[in-house]
């Protein structure tokens, strides 16, 4: 991502040099300002909390909080779940969106009604989602009539085995349609004569995609990876609001282990989960850019 | 032959993409069907799953318990038995409540929505201009910043409003959110598609920094700006989890939160204050689809 030069440095003009350089600062300057005062400061607090006692005496205890978190139970499994759930929601949210931009790269009728229409869960309010989840899902909803007709029994989804599914069906209906928007700009920023040239010499469509476009579109895919994996987060909305403090088994997420340290007033235990959490997004995301580096390096935007 | 296999995969791809469609739309529609049905056709239809044995009273003054229009199973209907707009009348005249909601839901979001596209604009030029490891570093942080869930910002967050004295404040929702690192992340990578060589014709003319900015960099970038103002705007205005935290005043607490805590008495009229609630997105939607398809405009039609 960190890729396109913008411009040369001029280093033959000092006085502009200097000029730019404040100008640079000035206008970074609200932002950083902003984010120190409101996010990173207090995270040190935080860290400090994760190492001590207690939020008075601040006695340093090392990492007994660490051990107390990684060794609980309900930490493993909301850490378990979480991962599982991101795990399945953005490969499938960045697949799934990819293909569906291609569908609508290639020609047919009524394209931008189609993406007018694969948007329009975007803007559909996250309580009414949850008011038609429940119509659908309920014990006694409409998938559960449609099923019966195939003989199979009816179950309350929310409280099955396959919660996590509806959720991950709410997750994909409503981030797809973004996503295929942003995969359709970059591949329409694919340079045609390169397109071309593949084809003069004889690389089918599946090919070109996967030597051509694909690396082309690389930025575009982490971009749209790293938004996948945000929503994913994201989800806990809704099945906070579909399920409450407590839900069932595969939906309790590590935003409910930590929703209720915090109304426990626990924070030092919260404190050295959302550390650990912090430390493994910031390798994830190295992990992420650092294959996005390597991947579409030789190729330019 | 050629044409003929051509025109079948053309109509089986559009088969598939209605199918598609309708699946996406579904939800959508329902919400705005159900919304201009009577109390009594929702509980009729949806009776089972939402009715707990409530009562209502008749126009005689009569309670009767619910259950008697309750059907043994959930009804899914595309048209109404009949159009009404009770559930309106219901929310717009007869409740200031909701409407107090969404007036809270307005002054919170968006002051967020302006100032923090505002601040990202000028943040993410200057990260996309001016290259250095400092930048660098900022730019990761605020990468690693943007994907904490709100419950690993929850703590510092409360701990900021704690000590700015703004807790049970709207400022304790609005302050953190301004500086949200995610628009930054969105803006700059548009603004580092901006061709230098814009720039550099810019200052042969002799335009100064400011100028640069304001005429070069914003205009190009207007597709984005709209882009991230849409999507900032979305994520705020179905803001659940600050307000539950930040705000103990119920009073103070945005439509999202309160219709999310309607009791499942009142279905007919949560499906109408959605819709309610559905309209401002939407315009900013119609306003702007075309530039959420391409982020950046280039209006020399050269490609960066």
């Amino acid at each position: 991502m960190a890729r396109p030069k913008l411009r040369r440095k001029p280093r033959h003009h000092e006085k502009r040099n200097w000029r730019e350089r404040l100008v640079s600062v000035c206008y970074l300057a609200p932002s950083v300002l902003g984010v120190l005062v409101f996010f990173v400061l207090p995270f040190l607090v935080v860290i400090v909390y994760a190492f001590t006692s207690d939020a008075t005496n601040l006695d340093f205890v090392g990492l007994k909080n660490f051990e107390a978190v990684l060794s609980n139970a309900a930490f493993k499994e909301a850490a378990k779940n979480t991962a599982t759930f991101s795990l399945m929601a953005v490969p499938l949210a960045v697949g799934l969106s990819l293909l569906l931009a291609i569908l609508m790269d290639a020609k047919i009728p009524g394209k931008s009604q189609f993406r007018t229409i694969f948007l329009s869960p975007m803007m559909v309010p996250v309580a009414s989602i949850v008011l038609l989840w429940q119509v659908l899902f309920h014990y006694n909803g409409v998938v559960n009539e449609i099923t019966a007709l195939f003989g199979i029994t009816k179950i309350d989804w929310m409280k099955s085995d396959y919660n996590q599914l509806v959720v991950l069906i709410l997750f994909l209906w409503k981030n797809l349609g973004y996503n295929m928007i942003l995969f359709l700009a970059a591949l329409s920023n694919v340079p045609k004569d390169v397109l071309e040239m593949a084809t003069l010499e004889g690389a089918g469509a599946v090919r070109q995609f996967f030597y051509i476009k694909l690396r082309f579109i690389s930025p575009s895919v982490l971009f749209v990876t790293i938004l996948s994996l945000i929503n994913s987060f994201k989800i806990f909305r809704e099945v906070y609001l579909l399920t409450g403090n407590y839900p069932y088994g595969g939906l309790y997420l590590l935003q409910h282990y930590m929703n209720n340290m915090f109304r426990n007033l626990d924070y030092q235990r919260l404190s050295s989960a959302a550390l650990l959490m912090a430390i493994v997004m910031a390798v994830v995301i190295g992990l992420l850019f650092l294959v996005e580096y390597r991947y579409g390096k030789d190729v330019e935007e | 032959m050629r044409g003929l296999r051509k025109q079948i995969v053309t109509i089986l791809l559009l088969l598939f993409s209605l199918l598609l469609a309708v699946a996406f739309l579904a939800p959508t529609v329902l919400t705005i069907v159900n919304s201009f049905m009577t109390e009594e056709e929702i509980t009729a239809n949806y009776g089972v799953i939402f009715g707990t044995g409530q009562t209502t009273t008749d126009a005689q003054g009569n309670t009767r318990p619910v259950t008697t229009y309750m059907a043994e199973r959930v009804n899914l209907k595309l048209i109404p038995d009949m159009v009404s707009f009770s559930q309106y009348a219901q929310v717009l005249l007869r409740s200031p409540e909701y409407l107090l909601k969404l007036w809270n839901s307005i002054i919170l979001t968006v002051p967020i929505v302006v100032f923090q596209v505002l601040i990202a604009a000028f943040a993410s030029y200057s990260l996309a201009r001016f290259k250095g490891k400092i930048k660098s570093v900022i730019f990761f942080s605020y990468v690693v910043l943007m994907l904490m869930p709100y419950q690993v910002t929850l703590v510092p967050n409360y701990l900021v409003s704690d000590w700015l004295d703004i807790l049970d404040t709207r400022w304790a929702i609005i302050l953190p959110a301004i500086f949200s690192p995610f628009s930054v992340f969105l803006l700059t990578r548009y603004m580092r598609r901006i061709p230098s060589s814009y720039i550099e014709a810019a200052k042969l003319d002799g335009a100064g920094e400011w100028k640069i900015f304001t005429r070069v960099a914003l205009p190009l970038c207007r597709g984005a700006l709209y882009s991230v103002t849409i999507l900032v705007f979305i994520d705020y205005w179905n803001m659940v989890e600050q307000p539950l935290i930040l705000l103990s005043d119920v009073e103070m607490h945005p439509l999202s939160v309160f219709l999310s805590e309607i009791n499942s008495g009142e279905v007919g009229v949560a499906f109408a204050v959605a819709v309610i609630y559905m309209i401002p997105p939407i315009l900013l939607f119609l306003y702007g689809e075309e530039y959420l398809e391409d982020g950046i405009t280039y209006s020399g039609g050269i490609k960066g």
